[in-house]
């Protein structure tokens, strides 16, 4: 360790943390105290209400930026090869949004378009990002749109300085746009960099869990089932979201609700990570995929507050009515086979989506219609071919087989026939137990057991069971 | 080799070393200091690995140790995966058939 090394961006966490709800209020725009309720819950449709955009207002912003109104494309070979494996009579029909079509290669685009307009309207001079996906790239598009300065902050390299090639090609898109960009070596501090930024630049905090980053996706959900509406007659019977942070779920389920569709099932998709760790150096460079996995989809469902403002607009719990989990080695596959069939070559982990779908359709009648919500755009080190070399390189063994032998972080499974993609049901109530797990000291008024049952999406009875579960 | 005032660089800074890190970290992460590269143009000459200041794409003046000059995106589509080529065969003879006519 070179202690000699003048450190000039160095902080005190302990500094930050005393400081952090000042910090976090002057750059998000929004009070969150007065979204509160008296005991463990707060008013989340206030919360969205107060933001200040009505639905129209997002689709007129989304149109002004070119995001929004992407084509929802029939996916007519995948389909006659989910049906090779159906029985006669199954295998719905399988439909894209292909999001990649927004400005800047993916439905972040949607995100980003409100919460940049925000920081614009408010007179901020920039935005500032904590993230290593697809929305630094929307967040930095949007803020050359309009004018702004912008930092992205990103988990990157390891100890080793080895760094995940989809994070470089991020970093590289970002840099495009015109933005800073900040990489960091593994580890949860990043959230203590993002609010030293905050603090020192007095830029807006363009979070992802804002609710302008969630009210930015529900056009998505409504451009879904109006469209399927208009042309076929009804609304899909099932969306499956690609699930990480739980925004994507949550404003693609409050749009199709928006539209009326009541009925149309939503279904979240993770890749399975179990077994690696998050914050460790050793496990960073051991994954394929750095978003729309278990090691986001999990923690978030169970405890959405953990993110980089007080009260998450994303709320997956909320909407999610089946979570799916897919391994690696699927996920692969099927990009490959969106490639070779429909000529689409998109991004693996918009994908993630699609490997639940092929498999579900297959269990659906052949008239039913089920949607893979996004796609997002593929390049140099986002892609499968850069991932597959790169985890060869860190001794990640890759066979065909069984993909649910699959062990995140030791090998990838190819499936050696799209027969073979498996797809996992988490158990959800499992998830609401794990949430509940933080209550089960409190006592709990009746206002209380109503919030769980709206953050839960079962009944205050069930609350109440549940938590007695948990209780034990 | 002395690197001219004004050229675009990517420097490293160490923001919190091992025993400032956060608690209950894996202890592949807590062994080690939290890094941070930044790229901008160099305020003054200086050496390759010697401390510099530089100013950021959004104005900020910040130092650290100089690791690069003109930095370079290194990331490419990789090596040739044979397990790839062998999917793509999979896909096409399960879709349309073993071999054409």
């Amino acid at each position: 360790m070179k202690c000699g090394v003048k450190r000039m961006s160095s902080y005190n966490i302990q500094d930050l943390l005393e400081r952090k709800n000042r910090i976090i209020k002057d750059s998000v725009g929004l009070d969150y105290d007065t979204f509160e309720r008296s005991g463990v819950g707060f008013d989340y449709e206030k919360m969205m209400h107060d933001a200040g955009y009505s639905f129209q207002e997002v689709q007129e912003i989304q149109k002004n930026n070119m995001v929004g109104d992407t084509p929802l494309i029939e996916l007519k070979n995948i389909t006659e090869y989910a049906r090779k494996f159906a029985s006669k009579g199954y295998g719905a029909r399988i439909f894209l949004k292909d999001e990649a079509s927004n400005l800047s290669g993916s439905f972040k685009a949607r995100r980003a378009a409100i919460s940049v307009h925000k920081a614009k309207e408010m007179g901020y001079k920039g935005v500032i990002a904590a993230t290593s996906g697809n929305y630094g790239a929307a967040v930095a598009a949007l803020a050359a749109k309009y004018g702004l300065k912008c930092i992205i902050v990103q988990e990157c390299f390891d100890s080793k300085n080895l760094a995940q090639p989809e994070i470089l090609e991020k970093a590289r898109a970002c840099e495009a746009y015109g933005a800073e960009v900040i990489q960091l070596s593994v580890g949860p501090e990043l959230f203590y960099t993002f609010l030293n930024l905050l603090d020192e630049t007095k830029y807006f905090n363009a979070s992802l869990y804002s609710p302008y980053g969630i009210m930015g996706i529900e056009t998505l959900g409504y451009e879904i089932a109006e469209e399927t509406n208009d042309k076929y007659g009804k609304f899909p019977e099932v969306i499956v979201c690609t699930n990480a942070g739980g925004g994507n779920l949550t404003g693609t389920a409050r749009g199709v609700r928006r539209a009326g569709a009541d009925k149309t099932k939503i279904y979240g998709a993770s890749v399975n990570l179990e077994g690696l760790h998050m914050a460790s150096d050793q496990d960073f460079n051991r994954k394929s995929f750095t978003t729309g996995h278990t090691g986001f989809g999990l923690p978030f469902a169970i405890n959405p507050d953990r993110s980089d403002v007080p009260r998450s607009a994303a709320r997956p719990m909320r909407y999610m009515q089946r979570y799916y989990t897919v391994n690696q080695g699927s996920v692969f596959f099927i990009t490959e086979a969106l490639a070779v069939l429909e000529g689409l070559e998109r991004g693996p982990a918009g994908n993630t989506s699609l490997a639940v779908a092929f498999k579900l359709a297959q269990s659906m009648k052949q008239d039913e219609i089920i949607v893979v919500q996004e796609s997002e755009y593929t390049g140099a080190g986002k892609h499968h071919q850069p991932q597959l070399s790169f985890a060869k390189k860190n001794n990640i063994d890759i066979s065909f087989g069984l993909p649910e032998k699959e062990k995140p972080g030791k090998n990838i499974i190819l499936p050696i026939s799209a027969q073979r993609i498996e797809v996992k049901n988490i158990d959800l109530d499992r998830i609401r137990k794990s949430y509940l797990k933080r209550f089960k000291k409190e006592s709990l008024t009746d206002e209380d057991y109503r919030y769980l049952s709206e953050e839960l999406s079962v009944n205050v009875d069930k609350v109440k069971e549940l938590l007695k579960e948990v209780k034990g | 080799m002395l690197i001219p005032k004004g050229t675009y660089v990517r420097i490293r800074d160490y923001l919190l070393l091992p025993e400032e890190r956060a608690d209950s970290l894996p202890e592949s992460t807590s062994k080690v200091p939290l890094k941070c590269w930044i790229k901008g143009r160099l305020q003054e000459e200086a050496e390759l690995y010697e401390e510099a200041t530089i100013e950021t794409a959004t104005n900020r003046l910040i130092k650290g140790v100089v690791k690069e000059v003109h930095p370079k995106y290194k990331h490419t589509y990789g090596d040739y995966v044979e397990e790839i080529q062998r999917m793509r065969e999979i896909i096409l003879s399960e879709m349309w058939g073993e071999k054409d006519e």
